[in-house]
This record gives C-alpha cells, structure tokens and sequence, in this order.
C-alpha cells in the first residue's frame, strides 16, 4: 500500500472499481438514522401545546397583564415562537453539536486564534455559585471573592507582559485595541496634541485599521521588507508629526518575531509617537520575553487565545489591556484597587479616565478561567507551555517546506506561513486545500490571511497537539499535495465526507435569508 | 503540566527534525536583551483540587447568601439545567468561529435560530448573531444610524442605562458627534416636551430604553411620531427582553438592540452578556456584526453560512461598519437553548410571573409609611421606590438582614438620592420580598436601631 | 474577448463613448478576478464622477473592489438591472451588465486610456506576475 492511499481519506476511493463502490454507497445511505443527520430547524420540530419548562407555583396573587399594562402595551403572544419538550431541546442541541468540530474534537490549526486546550475545571470554577451568581451592582463588601479575582488576574497578566497596569474591561480583542488607542490619544491630547494618523502594517489583522478608524484616526498602511517585517526606512519616512503612534503585532502576522523592534520603538517615542502591540500572539512570548522590554506603551491581551478560554464557536472572548505607568491616568473606569486594610475597591475617582468602553466590569467569567489556566501552569508551566507551541510550529513547517512554499524562509515563532504558489499552477487554492484537509479529520489552517501572501496557509498548532497528531497531520497535508499533482478537481470538489458539501455563498449574499417564516 | 501532550523524548526528537540542537535556538530571532532573564513571578503550578479550593474560597466570599433586589441592567433569572448540560459539549464551546461551513453546521444553525428568535421577539425583520453586551449594542445602534442618515447629532434618553451613555460617549467623542441627553416625565417616561425641543434638522437618531433604567415601560408610538417627523431613526434598547414575553414589542422602532443575558446567561458580576441588535431589512447592510444566512450545499441540501461579510472589517478593515470579531457566540447558543426550553407558553407564564412578583413588592413595600412608588407608568419586574431618606442607610439595615434591597438611585441620579431601585424577579420568594417589607418597616418605625440614626 | 469601440483603463474599467455620453462597466479580466458578484453599488442619476476616483463598488463573497471612473462628468443613468441581479456582472460584463452613463465633461479625456489591443497587452503583463 502506498503512502497516498494509506492516509486517503474516503474509503473505496480511489483504486476500487466505481460500481462496487457506488452501490455501498447507496447500500450504507439507506440505512443511515435519517433523522440525526437532518435535523430541522427548533421552530420546525415545534408543535402547539409543548413546553421544556414547567415554574413553580406562583407564590404571589395572580395579576391581569392586560389590565396592568394596557391594551396598547400588552402582547398575546410571540409569534412563531417554538413549542417543544425538554427532551426534545437536549436532542436537538446534541445533534447540532455533532456537526461541529471543535479543539476537543482534534487538531485546530487555525493560524492567529491559538486554539488550544480549554481545560475542563476553568469551566467548574466559572460557574460555582457566588461567582457565577453574585450581580455585579453588589455592594463591594459583599463580593470581596470576585474583586479579588478580577486584582490578581490584572497583577498576574501585568508580571506576564511587564507592564504597570491592567484594565479588565474591553470585552474582547477588538475592542482592546480601541481602548488601547483611545489611550494613546487621551495621552497625547494631555501633552497638547492628539495628532491625526495611526501606521498599521500591512500584514496587519483587518481589527487594527478598523479600530484606529473608530478612535477617530485616519489609517496610514505601511509596507513590510522582504522579511515580512516592518522596514525601518518606511517606518522613518512614514513618521510624520501628526503620526499618534504605530500598532504592531509581535510576532507578526507571519509568525516572525520583530527583530528590531527596540529600534522601531525609540523611532516612534523620538517622534513623539506611542507604541501599540497587537498581543494575538502572544502565545508564542508568555515566559519568554515581555513586550515591556520592547519599548511597547500599551498592548492587548486575547484571553480566549493565550490563555485558554474557551472560542465559544466565536466568543465570548476578553481584551485586557496593558500599559505603561505614563498610560495607567487614563484606563478605563473603573479599575479595581486594593485599600490599606487589604479589601479591594472599584475606583470610578479618575479624572483623566477615557469612560467606559462597556458596562461594568467586562468579562467576568472569562477572566476567571484565565487565572485558573495561570495557576494551573505557574512560571514554569507557563515556559513549557510558550516552548511547546514554537517547537510545534517549526515542526511543521520543517516537515512540510518541500511541498509548500514558504514566502519567508527563516525559523517562525508559534505559526508558520505558506502560500499555495505551486498549487495554484495546477488550480487549487488555499481554501480548496483546506476544505481537502477536512475529509482527512483535521479543522483546517487560517485561510487566505495575512494579505501579504497571496493565497496564505497560516498553520498555528498550539502546544496542544502531540508529535503523533502533528505527524498525521503533516502527512495529510503531503497526500494532498500528491492528490493536487494527480487530479486536481477532485480536490476542488472537496469535502466530500462532510454532512453537506460546499455551500453557496453567492446566493446567500446576493438574497439573503437570515431568518426562518412559517411556510 | 498537566495539559501538554509531548514527552521529553517526543520533544527532543521533534526539535532534531527542525535541525536544531537547543530549544532556545528556536528563539534566537527575539534579540538576546530582551529575552526574560530568570522566572515570572507568579502563583502556581496548582493542582486541580488546589484551584478548586482557590476558587471556592472567593466564591465564598461572595453575597450568594443573600436576596438580592438588584437588576438595572443584569437580570437573576433561573437557568434550567439543560442550559449548562448543552454548552459544556466540547463541540460548541471548543470550536471557533464558523468560517468553515462544512464542519461548523451546528453553530450556524443554532445562530440562525438565535437571529431568528430576536426577530419574533423584537418584531425587526434582521438580526444579528450578537454584539458584546447591551451597552455596545447601544452604542453600534447609534453608530449605525450615522451611517444611515449621514448626520452627526443624537438625542438619548437619561433613562438610558447611564453605564451605556458612558459606553456611547466613549466611542462617539472622537468622531465630531453630539450627544444630547433628554429627561423624564413625572410618569417616569421619557419627556416628549424635552424630546420635540432637542430634535433638529441633524439629529440621527434618537435613542430610549424600554423598559427604561427606572423600569418604566415607554410607548414607543409617539416618540417615533416625533422622531421620523425631522427623519431621524428611533433606536429602542432594551436591557431586561424577557418583558417582550408579555409587552408588545416597539414595531414603530428603526433599529431595537440591548442586553440578552436574562436569557440563559449568568449574571457573573457583569459577564460575559449578550448583546443583540434588530433592524429593518433596508438597513442591513449597514449593520454591525455577524450574521449567518441560509443557503443550498452543491447538492441542493439546505445548510447555513456567515454571510454580508463584507461588511466586516476582515474584509473592508477601516471602512468597515465595526472594529467587532469575537461576539458572543456561546451566549448567544445558551439564549437560544433558553428561550426553545421556555418556547411560547413558557416564556409568556414567565414573563407573568416577573410582572406579578414585582406588582406585589411594589405593593407591600408601599404600605411601609414613607415609602411610595414615584412614577405613574406602567412596569415590568422592576420599579421605583421612593424612600423617608436617604437610601444607603435602609439598604445597611436590609443587608444586616441579608437582604441586597437594590440599587440606590443617587449613584446616578443626584436629584433621586432618596429613591431605590428595586427589581424583583421569580427568582425572588413571597417570603423574602414580605421580610424585605418588614424590615423596612421596623426601620423606619424606629424599631431598628442599626444603623445610625437617620439624619 | 475586449471589444475594439472600448476603451480601458489600468483599473479594469471600459468605457463606450457615443457623441457626449459614455457608458462605463468593468472588463471581463475583472469580473473574472472578483469571482461570484453579488452586491453592486453605484452613485445616483445626477452625482458628478471624477476621472481615477471611486465612483462605486463592487462586491464578492469575500471583496470589495471599489470602481474607479475613467472619466469627468456627471450621471445620466445606473443601470437598475445589475444593481437587482448583480450575478449579470459575471455574465455579460461588456454588454447588459454596464454600471453608469456619464455625460462627459471634456472628451478630450479618454484619448489617454488604452485601446483594446493595448488593454490586452497589459493583462498579459498582469498575469505574468
């Protein structure tokens, strides 16, 4: 048996002789459990009359919500809203989830999201009583246990980076980044000048540029060099006067670390600018260096990436952000303060305070399962952790750089970036691959991203996966690269072992349908 | 560590295969002076029972022995069990957004339910499979109507939720826009007077909450009357929706957004939450966030994909129509899971209940001498009390009976320092809403010496 | 494949000029770039076009590509039906599926664009990159 066949990833294909292998596959359709690969929509399973919750009595005398209310304000019911029994709901959910692929299900190389491990008992701890259930309006005395998590996760995440102070709030990545601009400008504005223009590299994530514009700064791209980082001679041309400050991923989109970024720091700081990091991958740092020592003023962290909580099928995630003692007057309100007496405090006193950038605290439970993921490793967990997850990731791209191209030939940090250049000769694109890669088990790499590379293929596999599901995996990614040179429209075609193949997306975007109506 | 999956001996042939003799040399691109020299400092390794023990003891410490009467904005409701049991399978909470279609089928479907359920609810025609929290979703809806009408002036209810007018200011400061802020009514609503005065020729939108932060429900009708009347968009948010179980959704709205955590979603001292946002159908493309649309597979199956992206800003980066990613993807899931366990009778009998248990605290805590309830409109499960003085020290004296007696109102608006907000849900017993009376009562009789006197 | 009354630009626009009023779409090698269309916007019968700025966008699944005007002038006509099925786009960009007329403000303009066999020669020259 040869290599290719041996991890091909459809049974009876190829080398069996078609019929045989069409009729048992007609054989094994009819007698698949219909019902559990095909589950209608809630409101279609749903009939009058059901219900998946029963109340306890009514304790209190019974109201008139018509008469309470008044006609013009009182609703009969929700239209079309389902009607189904509890059994019925756990049934349904279970089979929705059966379509999905998760970290819990195997290798997630999704470059720039880390997708590691999200360990069981961070979910136990998030949701023990008192901390899942304490509001967040409750008098401080009463929920000292909460300040305090909140305290000792913003020192944990300030030791991490270096840096002086830790704001909780920002409610993912994204909004980090605003918060963190928002706070180069309050800074700047205090010195006299809030200046106009943000630099944003362009092998920056769409956020960056999104987020400088939302601050109110015009985006200025700047090109990257040949080693995919950012040239200092462009940086110097680009930095004008009315430049606020650069943001910068470190490691960059191309998983390369920014050799000169102390360089790149004092030029911005000797203009009169501020240094943002992009922390998405800081994954690749944590124990190893401190983005204070580069010369960064404030940065963002990706709970729900570098540490371990989970993606939630795309959230909840959680943006801390860390900053300089220069930075620390204008956080967010409030910030969490440990008094004399060793209680903890919100502090709202903060004059200089750019407000808020969401309501209360920010993301609570996530920032629990963070400090729990922290405490579980310690410093030296914490090392291993960053090691494993570069090691990984050169493991791959050392394995795999004889039959993808690599647009920047030099060791990576905790990802690698190829392009599709020799499979595009023969048609197939970096999503083609990656819809390839599912047939043989795997959630694909990032696709088509960072924009440098034409046709990216961002592999990040996180500390998470072992030699012996790396070695599958690389082998996976060889056998499609077989698969490419021998017969290139099977693997467009692809998924082909997926409960639906290929989906029109021209057709949703061109009529969009985003709810369901009764027939 | 316990969650790492090689060996030494996996480790050391793994680093052979990169050609390297030394894990350090992986990292020989960071320069050497900025390599971290000697360990962080930081707690740990701990073991399980060790974090669950560091863990119990903060929650422990917590106010989980208490009632507690406090809403404006985060909502105690019951989680039915099933909740947790569907959420804590890996394949949902461990997947990523579903930017692969084929094995991401279960999250789309379940947000395409979810975008539907906030459309029966909200009446809208579109929404979105969620913001961050209520406070943004405010604050997405207004940046959204600026785009739409090409003005740069809003007109916002005080009895918006003052932690969003804080959100909204935030993000509009920078961007030449003016805030205007309106009052209230003597029936607690939103002061039509004050609102036709503030209109201009300019004003984008106007934006009120209902119920309002008083848990006062407003009328949407008029107020939209006044708003279209200058072609401004009416933006309603809505903080507590388990109300739109009985309370006719606000149709006359352009766009209805708010916080969904009373959906299934722990209070968890403030998040995760849930954020949504509904709109009409023309204004779809101008809308924020991720949606998910429902089309055919290469063999005619029905399945369902992130779609519009371009709207996003993975695609049109600072000109998109927000900086937002990661949403709230899992919230959103345990809403959708919530409200199919209630469904229609459910939801309804629910809603009834809040209304019932919250009309009888009103009631009893009004037959204490002094106390009274200020605004004449009608409400759902949360209300004002107007108090003899000055709230803090009653709330003292209710939290020596371990009762939380809700939100003293001073905290943001000055002129109410002798008003409380009370929000009573059916998570809260007949018992303990007649105790909370009883002590108010022996409080202001005299008969409670704690805490100090009153002044 | 590139009609010769057209004339292109380096943006993969062509325009037909007949007496003052041109009529602008996109060329085949964009449409073939773009992928599947489906969203067209365009400016309004009245708007003024300047000749190298965005006058509109056209949308793929996963692109926007903002379409430049070859010209000065000012809108006579949108085509409506693109704008409904802008799958037409992918179709029969040189025909049916033209996105605006402009009445031209000075015709001496388009004598700089590129002629069919010029445009021709300068996608070869794209592609090999």
């Amino acid at each position: 048996m040869d290599d290719r066949r041996r991890h091909s990833a459809l049974p009876g294909e190829p080398g069996q002789a078609p019929s045989v292998a069409k009729d048992m596959e007609n054989r094994i359709r009819q007698a698949r459990p219909h019902v559990t690969r095909n589950e209608d929509l809630i409101f279609e399973v749903s009939s009058p009359g059901k219900s998946g919750v029963e109340l306890p009595p009514l304790d209190v005398p019974t109201v008139c919500a018509e008469e309470l209310l008044g006609k013009g304000l009182h609703r009969a019911d929700v239209e079309g809203f389902p009607e189904v029994s509890e059994l019925e709901v756990i049934r349904h959910f279970t089979r929705l989830s059966t379509w999905n692929y998760g970290v819990d299900t195997g290798l997630y190389p999704l470059g720039s999201c880390t997708m590691k491990y999200n360990p069981r008992i961070n979910e136990v701890v998030a949701s023990l009583e008192g901390l899942a259930t304490d509001h967040p309006y409750t008098p401080e005395s009463l929920t000292q246990g909460c300040l305090r998590i909140l305290h000792e996760a913003a020192r944990c995440l300030a030791e991490i980076t270096g840096m002086d102070a830790v704001s909780l709030q920002p409610a993912a990545g994204a909004q980090g980044e605003l918060t963190g601009i928002l706070l180069i400008r309050a800074c700047l504005a205090d010195r006299g000048n809030p200046r106009k223009h943000i630099l944003v590299p362009d092998s920056a994530h769409g956020t960056n540029p999104a987020s400088a514009t939302i601050s109110g700064y015009e985006v200025r791209n700047i090109k990257s060099n040949a080693r995919g980082c950012v040239d200092l001679a462009e940086l110097d041309r680009a930095l004008t006067e009315d430049v606020a400050g650069l943001m910068l991923t470190n490691p960059n989109t191309l998983g390369i670390f920014e050799t000169q970024i102390r360089e790149i720091s004092s030029l911005v700081h000797a203009r009169g600018g501020l240094v943002y990091m992009d922390g998405a991958n800081m994954n690749a740092l944590v124990g190893v260096a401190r983005p204070a020592d580069f010369g960064v003023d404030v940065l963002h962290l990706n709970l729900h990436k570098t540490f371990s909580t989970p993606h939630g099928g795309g959230g909840p995630g959680s943006g801390p952000v860390a900053v300089k003692r220069g930075l620390e007057p204008y956080l967010p309100v409030p910030t969490i303060e440990q008094s004399t007496d060793g209680s903890y405090r919100l502090d709202y006193d903060r004059p200089k305070s750019i407000g808020r950038v969401r309501a209360f605290y920010g993301n609570f439970g996530v920032v629990v399962r963070a400090l729990a993921y922290i405490l579980a490793n310690g410093p030296e967990g914490l090392r291993q952790t960053t090691e494993d997850a570069v090691l990984n990731a050169n493991y791959v791209m050392s394995r795999l750089q004889d039959v993808y191209e690599l647009p920047y030939d030099q060791a990576c940090m905790h990802e690698c970036v190829f392009s599709d250049r020799r499979q595009a000769a023969r048609g197939v694109r970096t999503m083609d691959i990656a819809k390839r890669l599912i047939d043989y088990g795997f959630h694909p790499y990032t696709t088509a991203f960072p924009l440098i590379v034409s046709g990216a293929l961002m592999i990040e596999p996180t500390e998470s996966a072992s030699q012996a599901e790396l070695d599958n995996f690389i082998e996976a990614m060889r056998s499609i690269a077989a698969e490419i040179e021998e017969d290139p429209p099977f693997v467009l075609k692809a998924p082909h072992t997926t409960r639906i193949s290929r989906l029109d997306e021209a057709t949703a975007a061109r009529k969009p349908l985003l709810r369901w109506k009764p027939e | 560590m316990r969650y790492l999956p090689n060996s030494p001996a996996e480790r050391a042939a793994m680093l052979e295969a990169t050609g390297h003799q030394a894990i350090e040399e992986l990292f020989a691109q960071i320069p050497e002076e900025l390599r971290l020299r000697g360990r962080l400092n930081l707690p740990g390794p701990l073991s399980e029972p060790e974090i669950l023990a560091f863990f119990r003891q903060a929650a422990s410490e917590s106010s989980r022995e208490y009632v507690s009467l406090l809403g404006a904005g985060a909502y105690a409701h019951y989680r039915p069990v099933s909740i947790d049991a569907l959420l804590s399978r890996g394949e949902f909470f461990t997947a990523y957004t579903p930017y692969q279609a084929e094995i991401a089928q279960g999250t789309l479907q379940a947000m395409f339910e979810f975008q539907t359920l906030m459309t029966q609810l909200t009446g809208q025609e579109v929404a979105n499979a969620s913001l961050y929290d209520g406070s943004t979703a405010a604050t997405e809806a207004v940046l959204m109507a600026l785009r739409i009408t090409r003005r740069e002036r809003v007109v916002v209810a005080r009895t918006l939720h003052p932690e969003y007018r804080e959100v909204l200011r935030t993000y509009v400061r920078h961007q030449g826009v003016e805030v205007k802020e309106i009052g209230y009514a003597a029936s607690g609503r939103v002061n039509l007077d004050q609102l036709q005065a503030a209109l201009e020729r300019e004003t984008a939108a106007v934006v009120i909450q209902s119920p309002n932060f008083f848990g006062t429900l407003e009328d949407a009708a008029p107020i939209a009357e006044i708003a279209h009347r200058s072609n401004s968009l009416l933006i309603v948010a809505i903080t507590e929706p388990l109300s739109l179980g009985i309370v006719r959704p606000p149709a006359e709205a352009d766009i209805v957004c708010g916080e969904a955590q009373s959906f299934g979603v722990p209070v968890a001292f403030g998040g995760p939450y849930l954020g949504f946002l509904a709109t009409r159908e023309k204004f779809l493309r101008q809308m924020p966030g991720r949606l998910v649309g429902q089309t055919r597979d290469s063999k005619g199956r029905r399945g369902f994909v992130l779609t519009l992206a371009t709207r996003e800003q993975h695609i049109r980066r600072e000109k998109a129509t927000s900086n937002i990613c990661t949403n709230q993807s899992l919230c959103a899931l345990a809403a959708t899971i919530y409200l199919s366990l209630l469904g229609k009778r459910g939801l309804k009998a629910l809603a009834e209940h809040n209304l019932a248990k919250a009309h009888y605290a009103a009631q009893q805590l009004c037959t204490v001498p002094g106390m009274a309830t200020p605004f004449g409109a009608p409400y759902f499960n949360e209300f004002v009390v107007q108090v003899p003085a000055e709230g803090e020290e009653l709330l003292a004296a209710l939290r020596a009976e371990k009762v939380i007696g809700g939100l003293n109102l001073r905290k943001f608006y000055p002129e109410l320092a002798n008003h409380l907000l009370v929000c009573v849900t059916e998570t809260v017993s007949k018992a303990a809403i007649d105790r909370t009376a009883e002590v108010c009562r022996r409080y202001y009789s005299g008969g409670l010496p704690f805490p100090a006197c009153r002044g | 494949m590139y009609p010769q009354e057209f004339l292109y630009t380096k943006e993969h626009e062509w325009i037909r000029v007949d007496e003052s009023i041109g009529t602008i779409g996109i060329t085949e090698y964009a449409q073939k770039e773009l992928g599947d269309v489906v969203f067209v916007e365009l400016p309004k019968v009245g708007d003024h076009v300047t000749a190298g700025e965005s006058f509109g966008t056209v949308e793929s699944v996963k692109a926007v590509s903002e379409i430049y005007s070859p010209v000065n002038g000012e809108v006579t006509a949108a085509n409506p039906k693109v704008q409904a099925n802008p799958e037409m786009l992918n179709a029969d960009p040189h025909g049916e599926a033209w996105l605006i007329r402009v009445r031209l403000s000075d015709r001496r303009e388009i004598e700089s664009l590129m002629s069919a066999d010029e445009y021709e020669a300068y996608i070869r020259q794209e592609k090999a990159h």
